[in-house]
Formats: C-alpha cells, sequence, structure tokens
C-alpha cells in the first residue's frame, strides 16, 4: 500500500492507516464492507442460535426447555435479527465492497456517509439486542413478532420494554438502510468508468440501483409506523389505541407497504449476486441481460402493488382480495423470466461445479420452490388456509435461506480471493454446501407437511398424537445437519486466513471490472480508471471475438490520486441517535432524566453535524503503482 | 465529498442528485403522515374538533410568511450564483429569520390548542394533528439551523459563488419544506371549511 503523503484541509483528521482506530474512522468503501460483512455474520450467528433455540424446543412435543414468553422472545428475535441484522447487512456488505469496484469509480459518492450507515447500524443492532441482557421474563426482550402488529405491543399487552427497544432499535437501523440508499443510487448514476452506459452496467449494479429505489420509497413508511407506535407508547398517543378510536388495521397498511416492498430488498442484490456468478462459472454471457435488468425493475414496482395479501385474513373484502391476489400472482412472471434466464444461461456452458456455482444452482433450486409456495399463498382462498401456520413459515425460510443466504454463500466464495486475497478451501467448501443443503432441506421441507397438517406457527409447544412428532424431530435433525454445514464454514475461513495471500487478480476468468485489479485491491481501486465500451468488458478484453476494443487504458493519472480523509465524524453522528433513541427509552421508563438524554442526543449529533461540515475536504494523496 | 461533481454522468453534482432522492423520500414519509390524518382527522370526539379550533386566518398569515422565505431563499440563492457573497447572506438571514417566525406562529397554535384541551392523548385527531404538523415543525427547525450554518460558513466574504452548490441544496431542502407546507395546510386547513 502506498504510503499517506500530505494532509490537506483545516481541521485535522485522523490518519492512522493501520489499528483500531484506522477501522473506527475508516471512509473507504472496501473497509466498510468487510466492517458490515463481519458485523452482519456475528448477527447471522446469533439468529442461527436463536433458531437453534426453537428448534429444540419443538423437538418433541410438550417439551419445556424455554418458557412461552422466552419463545415469543426467541422466534421475534430471530426474524428481525436475520432479516434487519444479517441478512440485509450480509447484502450490504456485497454493495458496499463491490459497487464501485464493478462501476470502475474509486469510491461511492458520499463516503463518510457510508461510514455513518455502518455505524448507526451497529449501534441500532446492539439497541435491539440491548433487551436480553434484563431477561425474557419481564419482557424487555422484543417479543410480539418481527412485524410488532399493534395492539400486541401496546403498553396495555406489553408492559416491558421489549417493543421500545424494537422500535426504537429499528429507526435507528431505518437511518442507515435510507442514507446507503441515497448513497448507491448517486454512486450509479454518477460514477460509472467513461463508456459504461446503465445498460452495460453489471447486472448486479442494477440490482442495487433499483434495491436502492425500494429502499427510498418503502423505509418512510414503516418509518411512520414506527414512529407512531413510538408516540403511542412513549408519549400516551393514540394511533393505535383502539378504544380512542385507533386503528391497527392502519398499522398493518403501513407495516407491509414497507414489509413487502422489503422482501425484494432481501432478494433483488441476491439475485444480482447469483447473476454474477453464475455466467463466470458457466463462462458463458448473461442469457438475457436486457430482459434481466427490465424483469428487475418491474419487480421493484410491482413489490409495491401487492401490500395486501398480507391481510388476507384481517376482512378487506373480495373485491380488494382479489385485486391483491392478481397483483401478487402477476410478480411471477418478472420472476419466472429471471429463472429462466439463469437456467438458459448455463444451458450449453462450460460449467464448473466450483462452490460459489453449486451454492448458485441451489439457490435456483430452493428459491424455486419458495416462488411456487409463494405462488399458492397469492390466492386468497388458499391463503386462509395456511395463514399462521406453518407452510408460511416453510415459504419464508425457502426464499430467504433458499434464495438470500445460498446466493450470500456463492457470493462469498465468488469474491473472497477479491477481499481477502487468498481463496476459500475448495474441498472444505463442498462440504460446507453439501451439508448445509441437506441441512436446509431436512429443516425446512418438512415445514410445509406441518402446515398441511394444521400446525401453527408461533406455538412453543405442541401436544402428541397430532401427526407432528416426526416433522418436527426431522427438522430439528436438520438444524443440527445446518449447523455443521456454517461450523464448516466458519472453519474453511480461519484455515484460509491463516494462508499467504496468493489469491491471483482473476483467479475464475472473471467478466467484470473488480478482477481487473491485484487482490486484495489497493485503496484507490483504479491506477487508471478504464473506458468501457461492451458489457462484460473484461471478459472480451482478453477473449476478444471481434475487432472492436473492449477495454481501453487511457494515460495514468498525472501526479498522486486524492482520497477522501480519515473522519470521526461518522461514528459521533450515528452516536447521536442512538443516545437520544436511549432518551426515549428513559421517557417510557418515565425516568426524570429522559429529557435531558434526549437533549444530549441532539447536541452530540448538532457537533458531530459541524465537524463534518467544517472538518474540511482532507485526504491522502497516494502515488498509485504498487501492485497495479 | 465535492471533489468528483465537476465530472459526474449524468452532469448534476452528486449532493443535488442526493438531495433530489432524500426529497423523494421524505414525500412518502409526509405522505404516510398525511394519511394517518385523513384517517383520523373525525375522531376527536369528545374534545373540541378542526373547526372548533383552527384560527384560519392567523394559519393564512403564518404560511404567507413561510412561501415569502421560499422567495427569500431564491433570492438567496441567485445572488450567490452571481458571487454577490455578502447579499446572498443577508437574503439567506431573511429565510432563516421567517423560518423562525413560521415557528413561533406555529408554538403559538400548539398552545393555544392545548389550552383548549387538545393534546396528543385527548383524541386520535390530536395525535395524528400533533404529529403531522410537529414532524413539519421539526423540519423547518432543522432548516434554520442548517440556515444559521451558512451564514457562518459565510462570514467574512460572505455567500460567494463558491458556496454557491451549499446555499443551492439548503434551498432544495427549504423549497421542499415549504411545499409539503403548503400541502398540509390545503388539506388540513383549507378543505375542512369547505362546504
Amino acid at each position: 500500500m502506498a504510503t499517506a503523503a500530505k494532509t490537506l484541509g483545516i481541521l485535522p483528521r485522523p490518519t492512522a492507516a493501520t489499528g483500531f482506530w484506522s477501522w473506527v474512522a475508516t471512509v473507504d468503501h472496501k473497509r466498510i464492507g468487510i466492517l458490515y460483512g463481519v458485523t452482519a455474520f456475528f448477527f447471522f450467528l446469533v439468529g442461527g442460535i436463536e433458531a437453534w433455540l426453537m428448534r429444540l424446543q419443538l423437538a418433541r412435543p410438550g417439551l419445556e426447555l424455554v418458557t412461552a414468553k422466552t419463545f415469543n422472545a426467541l422466534f421475534t428475535m430471530h426474524a428481525t435479527t436475520m432479516i434487519f441484522l444479517g441478512v440485509m447487512p450480509l447484502l450490504a456488505a456485497f454493495m458496499n465492497y463491490l459497487l464501485p469496484l464493478l462501476i470502475g469509480a474509486r469510491d461511492v459518492a458520499f463516503p463518510r456517509l457510508n461510514a455513518f450507515s455502518y455505524w448507526i447500524y451497529l449501534f441500532g443492532g446492539i439497541f435491539i439486542n440491548v433487551g436480553w441482557l434484563m431477561g425474557t421474563a419481564a419482557g424487555h426482550v422484543p417479543d410480539s413478532g418481527w412485524f410488532g402488529y399493534a395492539n400486541l405491543t401496546s403498553v396495555e399487552f406489553s408492559g416491558g420494554l421489549g417493543p421500545d427497544f424494537w422500535t426504537l432499535g429499528l429507526l435507528l437501523l431505518g437511518i442507515g438502510t435510507l442514507v446507503s440508499g441515497f448513497n448507491f443510487i448517486v454512486t450509479i448514476l454518477n460514477m460509472r468508468a467513461p463508456g459504461m452506459s446503465l445498460m452495460k452496467m453489471p447486472i448486479f449494479v442494477w440490482t442495487i440501483l433499483v434495491t436502492s429505489a425500494i429502499i427510498i420509497f418503502a423505509f418512510p413508511s414503516v418509518t411512520v409506523a414506527l414512529i407512531m407506535l413510538m408516540f403511542d407508547r412513549a408519549f400516551a398517543a393514540n394511533f393505535f389505541e383502539v378504544a380512542a378510536g385507533g386503528s391497527v388495521v392502519f398499522y398493518q397498511h403501513l407495516f407491509w407497504t414497507f414489509g413487502h416492498p422489503e422482501v425484494y430488498i432481501l432478494i433483488l442484490p441476491a439475485m444480482g449476486i447469483v447473476s454474477e456468478v453464475l455466467p463466470v462459472h458457466a463462462r458463458k454471457m448473461l442469457f438475457g441481460y436486457s430482459v434481466m435488468v427490465f424483469s428487475t425493475a418491474l419487480i421493484g414496482f410491482m413489490g409495491f402493488t401487492v401490500w395486501s395479501h398480507h391481510m388476507f385474513t384481517v376482512g378487506m373484502g373480495p373485491v380488494v382480495n382479489s385485486i391483491f391476489s392478481l397483483t401478487t400472482m402477476a410478480i411471477a412472471v418478472p420472476t419466472g423470466v429471471k429463472i429462466f434466464n439463469w437456467l438458459s444461461t448455463m444451458w450449453g456452458g462450460q460449467i464448473r461445479f466450483t462452490t460459489a456455482m453449486l451454492f448458485a444452482i441451489g439457490f435456483i433450486a430452493c428459491f424455486t420452490i419458495g416462488g411456487l409456495s409463494g405462488f399458492m399463498h397469492a390466492s386468497a382462498p388458499s391463503d386462509a388456509q395456511q395463514h399462521d401456520t406453518y407452510f408460511v413459515v416453510a415459504h419464508i425460510h425457502y426464499v430467504l435461506i433458499g434464495g438470500s443466504i445460498f446466493a450470500i454463500f456463492s457470493g462469498i466464495y465468488h469474491w473472497f480471493p477479491k477481499v481477502f486475497g487468498r481463496l476459500l478451501d475448495e474441498r472444505l467448501g463442498q462440504w460446507n454446501f453439501w451439508l448445509v443443503f441437506a441441512g436446509f432441506h431436512t429443516f425446512a421441507f418438512p415445514f410445509h407437511f406441518l402446515g398441511l397438517l394444521g400446525m401453527p406457527r408461533r406455538i412453543y409447544t405442541y401436544a402428541p398424537g397430532l401427526g407432528w412428532e416426526f416433522w418436527n424431530l426431522l427438522s430439528t435433525i436438520g438444524v443440527f445437519v445446518l449447523a455443521a454445514g456454517i461450523l464448516v464454514f466458519i472453519a474453511n475461513v480461519v484455515v484460509t486466513m491463516r494462508k499467504p495471500m496468493d489469491a491471483p487478480a482473476d483467479p475464475w476468468d472473471g467478466r467484470t471490472l473488480e478482477w481487473t485489479l491485484p487482490s486484495p485491491p489497493p485503496v484507490y481501486n483504479f491506477a487508471v480508471v478504464p473506458r468501457v465500451h461492451l458489457r462484460d468488458a473484461f471478459w472480451f478484453h482478453k477473449h476478444p471475438e471481434g475487432k472492436e476494443q473492449a477495454l481501453e487504458y487511457g494515460e495514468p493519472h498525472p501526479g498522486p490520486i486524492h482520497l477522501p480523509g480519515q473522519s470521526l465524524m461518522p461514528v459521533l453522528l450515528a452516536l447521536g441517535p442512538t443516545v437520544a433513541a436511549t432518551g426515549v427509552l428513559f421517557v417510557r421508563m418515565r425516568e426524570s432524566f429522559a429529557v435531558p438524554v434526549i437533549v444530549a442526543g441532539f447536541v452530540i449529533a448538532l457537533l458531530a453535524l459541524w465537524g463534518w461540515a467544517f472538518e474540511g475536504e482532507g485526504g491522502t494523496l497516494i502515488e498509485p503503482g504498487e501492485g497495479s | 465529498m465535492a471533489h468528483h461533481a465537476h465530472e459526474t454522468n449524468t452532469g448534476i453534482d452528486n449532493r443535488k442528485l442526493g438531495f433530489w432522492l432524500f426529497i423523494a423520500s421524505e414525500s412518502i414519509f409526509f405522505a404516510c403522515l398525511l394519511v394517518g390524518y385523513l384517517v383520523y382527522k373525525d375522531g376527536y370526539q369528545p374534545g373540541a374538533g378542526p373547526r372548533d379550533l383552527f384560527n384560519i386566518e392567523l394559519t393564512t398569515v403564518s404560511t404567507f410568511v413561510l412561501l415569502m422565505s421560499s422567495l427569500a431563499m431564491v433570492l438567496g440563492v441567485n445572488a450567490a450564483q452571481r458571487n454577490l457573497g455578502r447579499k446572498a447572506r443577508r437574503w439567506v438571514l431573511v429565510t432563516a429569520l421567517m423560518g423562525l417566525a413560521f415557528l413561533g406562529f406555529q408554538a403559538y397554535e400548539f398552545t393555544h390548542f392545548y389550552h383548549a384541551g387538545l393534546s396528543l392523548s385527548s383524541s386520535v385527531f390530536g395525535t395524528a394533528f400533533y404529529t403531522l404538523t410537529g414532524f413539519h415543525g421539526a423540519h423547518v427547525a432543522v432548516g434554520v439551523i442548517w440556515l444559521l450554518t451558512l451564514l457562518y460558513h459565510g462570514r467574512g466574504a460572505g455567500l460567494t459563488a463558491d458556496k454557491a452548490d451549499d446555499v443551492e441544496v439548503a434551498g432544495l431542502y427549504w423549497h421542499f419544506v415549504d411545499i409539503v407546507w403548503i400541502v398540509l395546510f390545503t388539506v388540513l386547513y383549507l378543505l375542512e371549511f369547505v362546504q
């Protein structure tokens, strides 16, 4: 790595290139991506342990390993953790690390905001989990379901602090997610390498663009719902107090106008990852690129037209139910188009069954099953039967594990050498895949049968003789196999990280710009930003098919490259709202020092913003050269 | 942050584009709060309702002040772009003062309503009204702080052309908050009195 030359700007910014504070103050999208990845994987394990405890409890009828209240806390925190602290940030890790590399940019549009997103995500994640330290019995762990339906969450029915940790924590997380959304859209629209028109972008970039658009339009409605809930609980407002004329169905509408698009926030980037992995390991161009682009955009739009299918049993009437049935079923069209495009991409390709490829193929298989059960829910009468049974649980696990998690593992194996300069062990990788694949189906497929046998979701135990024993036991065994697969993955990472950094720049014969860089890439990404003439430009640069030049390198940048300076303001700015949220928690506890704490939070945020605005451009000048 | 500004694919400055996206997102935020108000506005029994409480003349005046503040903001942005630093600074100051005046009107209105028996907990109407207008007021307050920061930024030579983008982005925010108020004023106050 080049040496930091000189610091620009008025106020000094931190400059340490290594050590703890260099990570706290970093604004480099690659380091932020790694921070996201490690933190999210930790939370993913926490969510997994919560799932494991639930499966132990349900292994046999009549077990009393955990109390009903703890079970409620477990299923609530499992879903909340997996969705908001695990899968979304794992995908954000890919977006952060790869987006600038994929489009030939030196960083994202707003590096400091990017760091802020991470820190507020971390604080929000901790905030939601604090209740565990206070014990589940008093209701201080969120235990009203991941949707937090009013009036399960009203003070009357949830007197503990659980829903307060949940609403305030999610509000913090939402801020970070929104900021990432703005940041990514601006980066994609404004900072592509010369010649890379929108229709020449890697498909993963397209899915990031559409996902970010969904984020900025979907998160406001849940923000409003959470604010209303918080007002009801902390300030005795009446939004969802039925006795005062409040409407709990209004909460559901607000929640699901976010909640359904959220599903696509979780799956579109996963689809993007798979769409990058498949062509590389099948050594073929992605089939139907433009159709993939339009189906992505269409799914993004249609995601907003279907929220009421989560409320078929609320009693909205046959007309509303029919309309939302139709719009929901219509989403199967662009989704099906994608599946057939992936299959066509593999058709006739020179497929290498690497671990990354296995997970990508596994994704297609599992996600298709999840899509089919989704289509069954789309029919309102059928949904009325399946509602709140394990059939729904089967569906969400097939799209979220079989979909998002498989794609994430595929992406990890694919890009690990780029990020850490070492290739993950393929032999352990195969064990990893097959254990996860077998474990996942053993654990989640029985949910279909349990659902059809009428087992309701969210029950903490059940009586014997209902025909549920076998499938529940099988499912619990599956969790152990799945967990073994995850442990193999962790072992793989540990073993690999002990090896020397010897990964080549382009281990898979890749197609996109990140593979033109050394592994890991230099801090400035591209010493010379290439001019792009074709889709998959790097591939055609290596394997020219016609006369047209695919990639073109201009003259090197004259003089050193300016990189944005490190800053402590993002972490401070993230601290402000966290302190304010703690203050609101104290309001709820009727503590006398609540208001001063809220004020302190705002003061911290203001000071951070002040520092942000006036700490100067800062930055370091780096002489490109080494390794590129 | 600004070092990429001169060479973006769209030709639009990063911060400006980011801000338009923020505004798009905030529009949904206010739309959801407004829907909440419309769902709940008739739920004021046994307390006083909108027609008993609203002082349309007073709110018209405060709305006019906020509208005019947008004019002052435009003049400020224009002056900054023409490198008239001190003039720009003066108009930004006027904008901030008008924003403060609007907040004063709102504080008066809230106090008045509160004494007439309407509170956040008195009815769903009260809940929805204070939340919606309160969030708008909070946005105005953030805008005022922002403008004051700009004034500090422009101490000395004023808000000269090199700071024109800073002024313009603040202006985008200010106009947005103003437009939201026009919608709120129309839906909450004016339409309430349409027969």
